[in-house]
């Protein structure tokens, strides 16, 4: 993975001094609330409902294990003991105190790490899909253009207050996204064009939030060296157009709307073609040296383990479901994809201790040189583990927690923090996951029932990502009171979808009984092996509404 | 007289004052010092300040700098008004005054200009700037000089970190 160089410390060393300096500003009365907002939220801090939340970029997810070590190491010395992966591949702290942020800051710039525009109406962490690099199907590794995004949108010095947060995905497979990046500012698909060059189908103005949005394509294809400038030109029109009047029309989707794709897209091409062979135009020897960051591990020879796996699979049922769901195919035949969920029940799904920190990193040492990846749906990868240890492994981490064989199921739930920790929420999220989690506690039924993406958001900033959810839950607040709409037929992938509202919503306590309605009817409904979206996408919802509200 | 602060972070005095737009029905009150008048307005009457060269215009975060395409260089000072520190489209304004129009005077942005946004401004082109008058002037240039180098190519380089990288 990218590791830094005397350019990258020297900036980051730069950075945490900066910010030291403005924390000091803002608490002796030299800024004020208003004037450090904007600073504060740029170096990943909030202040929320109990404490301050510092959110530490993950860049696309990668993380070594010398850095999950001084997290875990942080979030004891700073914090409660715990950390929180997000939705986008972040992680979060709950409980820093304010005065303590630039020490965490200088902790972590020792380990390359920041929390640099994790939050304010900048350029966000670049996501990507966590199998990057390791699956069989991509066009190419997308890190290197990810990281080369990251360096671009760092400080960028036109871009540091536009009318709204920006977030930038890229995905490389063919088959599927994992990134949703049609539910982001910009999405970038890798393609190879008809004389088999390198480049992007651009998407611009997908978002969910208060006006849930899949992004239209605004240029079919982008050479991958014109990735920066063509950024710069849709991020220029963004900041010069976008709307500052009103918060909740300021992301970029209403400019997109309110011009229509082809209006914006005429625009962006017209600023495009002023700087499209500016300086900021990529080199083939500047893309050769960030995929030199992104090489290849030095994986070995694996004996065929075939047999022996289907033997121990056929022996131990919980093995075989772990290696069912939790465990995908690589490129390599003698590796495979472990995905390391962190959705065990009663546990708030994306939280992890700090001795679970630790474990994930000596995890990663052993098993899969030293680095994870970060997911969306907030489990932790382990992209690179021999087939001849899968077994060993899944004995090590199930006493952990990090075994429960429900990836891509209703119970691996995506859940933001909600009422219990974030000032915005409306509702909480966290005991709503559970209660379900609860409800569908018998593994058997949970496999029957197939892949169903459960999203849960305890507001309309959707950090759960409820809209896209084939099942979403978005908490609301009525008179003081916490009630639960449901949406049905979202999803992020390939075929993205905004889902559909059921009705009314319901008290917490309901919640439960109305999944189990939801899931009743289409047990009744689908096909031999119709996944829950291709049913709902069928029948309609219809008699979602009928079975639910009767 | 304001202070103004140049890029080095120096701080000198001088008379340039913003003449506000007027109301409507009014007519512009041209001082007798230097003054930035708003763009359209000179735009629309330049002729009359032929025989002044201590006539310069301000722009609002709102307009477009592309009215003043192939004129910018008959301006001694232009002014980039910040209305609140937290829009940016000044930024903008400033690399395409300096960029896409070549301009190659003054550039002055003005307003609710702070501390912590002086660097940005300069990487954008701005080579003066007028503090907002509770802020400590003496702060300019240490803020303006956080950083040493940057990520990108942009008004103040044409050598993005890649191409440094890779020479």
């Amino acid at each position: 993975m990218y590791v830094y160089d005397e350019h990258d410390r020297q900036m980051a060393a730069e950075r945490v001094a900066q910010f030291r300096d403005q924390t000091e500003r803002a608490l002796a009365g030299e800024l004020s609330e208003d004037e450090f907002l904007p600073l504060r939220l740029q170096n990943g801090l909030y202040v929320q409902r109990l404490a301050p939340m510092l959110r530490i970029a993950v860049p696309y997810g990668m993380l070594r294990s010398v850095q999950l070590r001084r997290l875990a190491r942080i979030t004891r010395d700073y914090d409660k003991g715990y950390a929180h992966f997000t939705t986008r591949q972040n992680v979060q702290l709950n409980w820093p105190a304010i005065e303590d942020v630039p020490d965490i800051l200088a902790e972590l710039a020792e380990v390359e790490m920041h929390a640099n525009q994790t939050s304010g109406n900048c350029i966000r962490n670049t996501t990507t899909d966590q199998f990057s690099g390791v699956q069989a199907d991509e066009i190419t590794d997308p890190r290197p253009y990810c990281e080369i995004v990251r360096q671009w949108s760092t400080f960028h010095p036109e871009f540091a207050f536009l009318p709204r947060k920006f977030k930038v995905a890229v995905n490389a497979s063919e088959h599927t996204d994992r990134a949703a990046i049609q539910v982001h500012d910009i999405g970038l698909q890798m393609v190879r064009n008809d004389q088999g060059e390198l480049g992007f189908r651009v998407h611009v103005g997908g978002g969910l939030g208060r006006t849930p949005m899949v992004g239209p394509v605004i240029r079919e294809f982008l050479p991958e060296l014109d990735l920066l400038t063509y950024l710069e030109a849709v991020l220029r029109v963004y900041n010069r157009y976008g709307r500052r009047d009103n918060k909740f029309k300021a992301r970029i989707k209403i400019l997109v709307k309110a011009l229509t794709p082809e209006g914006f897209a005429a625009k962006v091409e017209d600023e495009w073609s002023h700087i499209k062979d500016s300086p900021t135009r990529l080199t083939e020897e500047a893309i050769s040296q960030f995929k030199g960051y992104f090489t290849e591990p030095d994986r070995q020879p694996v004996p065929d383990v075939t047999d022996a796996l289907a033997t121990q699979r056929f022996e131990n049922r919980e093995f075989d479901q772990w290696i069912s769901h939790n465990v995908d195919t690589h490129k390599n035949p003698g590796y495979a994809i472990v995905t390391l969920t962190m959705k065990k029940t009663g546990t708030p799904p994306g939280d992890a201790s700090d001795r679970q920190l630790e474990q994930i990193a000596d995890l990663a040492d052993q098993y899969s040189f030293g680095e994870v990846r970060v997911t969306h749906q907030q489990n932790v990868v382990l992209a690179d583990v021999r087939k001849d240890q899968l077994f060993e492994l899944w004995q090590v981490i199930t006493p952990m927690g990090f075994a429960t064989a429900n990836l891509n199921t209703l119970t691996d739930v995506i859940c933001c923090p909600g009422g219990d920790y974030c000032a915005l929420a409306n509702a909480k999220s966290i005991p709503v996951a559970e209660s379900i989690q609860r409800q569908f506690d018998d593994m058997d039924y949970l496999y029957d029932i197939g892949n169903i993406d459960l999203n849960i958001s305890g507001c309309m900033n959707a950090c759960g990502h409820h809209h896209v959810g084939n099942i979403g839950v978005l908490g609301v607040d009525k008179k003081g009171q916490e009630f639960y709409q449901i949406s049905l037929g979202g999803s992020s992938h390939h075929d993205a979808a905004i889902g559909k509202i059921l009705g009314p919503s319901f008290a917490r306590e309901d919640m439960p009984e109305v999944m189990q309605k939801i899931i009743n009817v289409y047990v009744d409904n689908r096909t031999e092996e119709e996944p829950f979206l291709d049913t709902y996408r069928r029948i309609g919802i219809e008699p979602f509404k009928e079975r639910v509200y009767a | 007289m304001p202070d103004v602060i140049t890029s080095d972070g120096s701080i000198r005095k001088d008379n340039w004052v913003i003449v506000p737009r007027p109301a409507d029905g009014e007519s512009l009150d041209i001082p007798d010092q230097p003054a930035l008048i708003p763009a359209d307005l000179w735009l629309a009457g330049k002729e009359h300040f032929d025989d002044r060269d201590d006539i310069g215009v301000w722009l609002d975060s709102h307009e477009e700098p592309e009215i003043l395409a192939g004129v910018v260089n008959e301006l001694p000072v232009i002014a980039v008004n910040f209305p609140k520190f937290s829009d940016g489209r000044g930024y903008s304004i400033a690399r395409l005054l300096r960029e896409r129009l070549n301009y190659r005077h003054e550039l002055r942005a003005v307003g609710d200009v702070l501390l912590d946004q002086l660097q940005f401004m300069k990487r954008c082109g701005f080579n003066t700037y007028v503090l907002r008058a509770d802020k400590d002037i003496n702060k300019a240039a240490r803020c303006l000089n956080f950083f040493t180098q940057g990520y990108q190519a942009a008004t103040d380089t044409d050598e993005p970190l890649f191409r440094r990288r890779a020479s």
